[in-house]
């Protein structure tokens, strides 16, 4: 179990900002995301649009925001726990201990949520029951590629996944391509590949369609596509691929006692605090009144929480106000002479 | 202001007025329409204000961009009606446009 005074979970930049934050008060902290990369929805879902509303940044993009942020606190060597999904968190004494789905422990005076709309997870199939086959038949990630030798697979997605696995398990598997309509997004040259064999028999392509049902019995064997038309087609299958980007779930937040406003967690603007002492919430999941969902704001929200964290973790000091601009201190923990 | 009506995948309606200006997704979320979750706050990076355009309101609106259509990918159970509702802005020549909202958003 890994001691620390401050567990963020979140790697977005609310989350980052508070490593910010906390480091310049002396507080250590880790971060814990589920994705596998810093950066949260700035990275997730908008790398490359731009934001005008940081101060003092006229335009930015959502990674450039986050290559900043990392690069703002990496005086303090904070470590980022990434592709670990907090699933419990749990009270001991004063402390709080927070399991991960990866059975990692964390214990900390404090918990900064500043999880966004929850954690991101792979959009699923519409075809409920397809959930059985989950892991065993019906994947929506490639982890090991060995698991998709020899196989007949229906990929689904018109993105560059969707593509470039089409690409890479035509290789040594008979790929069947399917998507909605007959536009894809990804990459055109992958496109054309896959085109090209096409046009050789080696992959086959159904556009305009979409999954209608599956083979319900103990193992997949085939499933039926239907297609705009109305036409139907059954495909031979044992794997299906699913491709459709991230979607954010609240997820196990809303298990953790918390007093909830929908999807968002109530908190005191006063210091950011929950319901629960010492777990505090911050960015687009807290809720108050006048909260506005700004990134700027979430900024705010972890300087102060961070105070009231402070007092938690150094109950023996007294907090001291300081500005980085003049403090010794301060300068010294951000590295500077 | 233009009225317009969210019906949900069970048929039940509701009619609201929506200023002009406004998107579809914020008349819903405004009005606490259910069925509509728009996670991304509007950016189209998300698609989960998905609903489907009554036929007959399709030609009226602006087509989908590109990027819209790639975000609708993405959404729960799409059609050829499907479109995002944060992309439809409302004036008054849509007044007594029709929406229904898919069974849920993920």
């Amino acid at each position: 179990m890994k001691k620390t005074d401050v567990i963020i979970i979140g790697a977005g930049p609310i989350g980052l900002f508070a490593v910010h934050q906390l480091g310049i008060k002396g507080l250590k902290a880790v971060v814990i995301d589920n994705l596998d990369k810093a950066g949260g929805q700035c990275i997730e879902l908008y790398p490359d649009k731009p934001i005008y509303d940081i101060p003092a940044v006229p335009e930015c993009t959502g990674e450039q925001l986050t290559t900043r942020l990392l690069e703002q606190i990496k005086p303090f060597k904070t470590e980022l726990f990434l592709n670990e999904r907090v699933d419990e968190v749990d009270k001991e004494r004063d402390n709080w201990v927070v399991k991960t789905n990866n059975k990692k422990e964390f214990i900390a005076p404090n918990i900064i949520i500043a999880g966004g709309v929850g954690s991101f997870e792979p959009r699923k199939l519409s075809l409920k029951e397809l959930e059985k086959f989950e892991g065993k038949s019906v994947f929506y990630a490639v982890r090991n590629k060995e698991h998709f030798k020899n196989k007949k697979i229906s990929i689904f997605g018109g993105g560059d996944s969707a593509l470039d696995w089409a690409l890479e398990l035509s290789k040594f598997s008979k790929i069947t391509l399917i998507h909605r309509r007959n536009e894809f997004r990804g990459a055109q040259h992958t496109l054309s590949e896959l085109r090209k064999l096409e046009k050789e028999g080696k992959v086959s392509i159904k556009t305009q369609c979409q999954i209608e049902a599956f083979d319900n019995e103990k193992e997949l064997k085939s499933i039926t596509i239907k297609f705009e038309d109305g036409k139907k087609e059954k495909i031979l299958t044992d794997v299906i691929l699913g491709f459709f980007g991230l979607i954010m779930k609240l997820g196990p937040i809303a298990e953790w006692g918390l007093n909830m406003d929908k999807k968002t967690i109530e908190v005191n603007p006063k210091n950011f605090e929950t319901n629960k002492k010492g777990i505090f919430a911050a960015g687009d999941i807290c809720s108050y009144p006048g909260k506005l969902k700004l990134i700027l704001s979430g900024f705010h929200e972890v300087a102060l929480a961070s105070v009231e964290c402070f007092k938690r973790a150094r109950p023996n000091e007294k907090y001291k106000f300081e500005f980085t601009t003049s403090s010794k201190t301060i300068q010294n923990r951000l590295g500077k002479k | 202001m233009p009225k317009i009506t969210y019906k949900d995948f069970r048929g039940d309606t509701k009619t609201i007025e929506v200023e002009n200006g406004l998107t579809v997704m914020e008349g819903a979320i405004q009005n606490e329409i259910p069925g509509i979750d728009a996670d991304c706050g509007g950016s189209m990076a998300c698609a989960t204000c998905h609903i489907y355009v009554d036929e007959k309101w399709l030609n009226k609106i602006p087509k989908a961009e590109e990027a819209e259509e790639d975000m609708i990918d993405m959404a729960f159970e799409p059609k050829k009606n499907s479109r995002l509702s944060c992309q439809i802005i409302v004036n008054d020549e849509l007044d007594g446009l029709e929406v229904t909202t898919p069974e849920k958003q993920t």
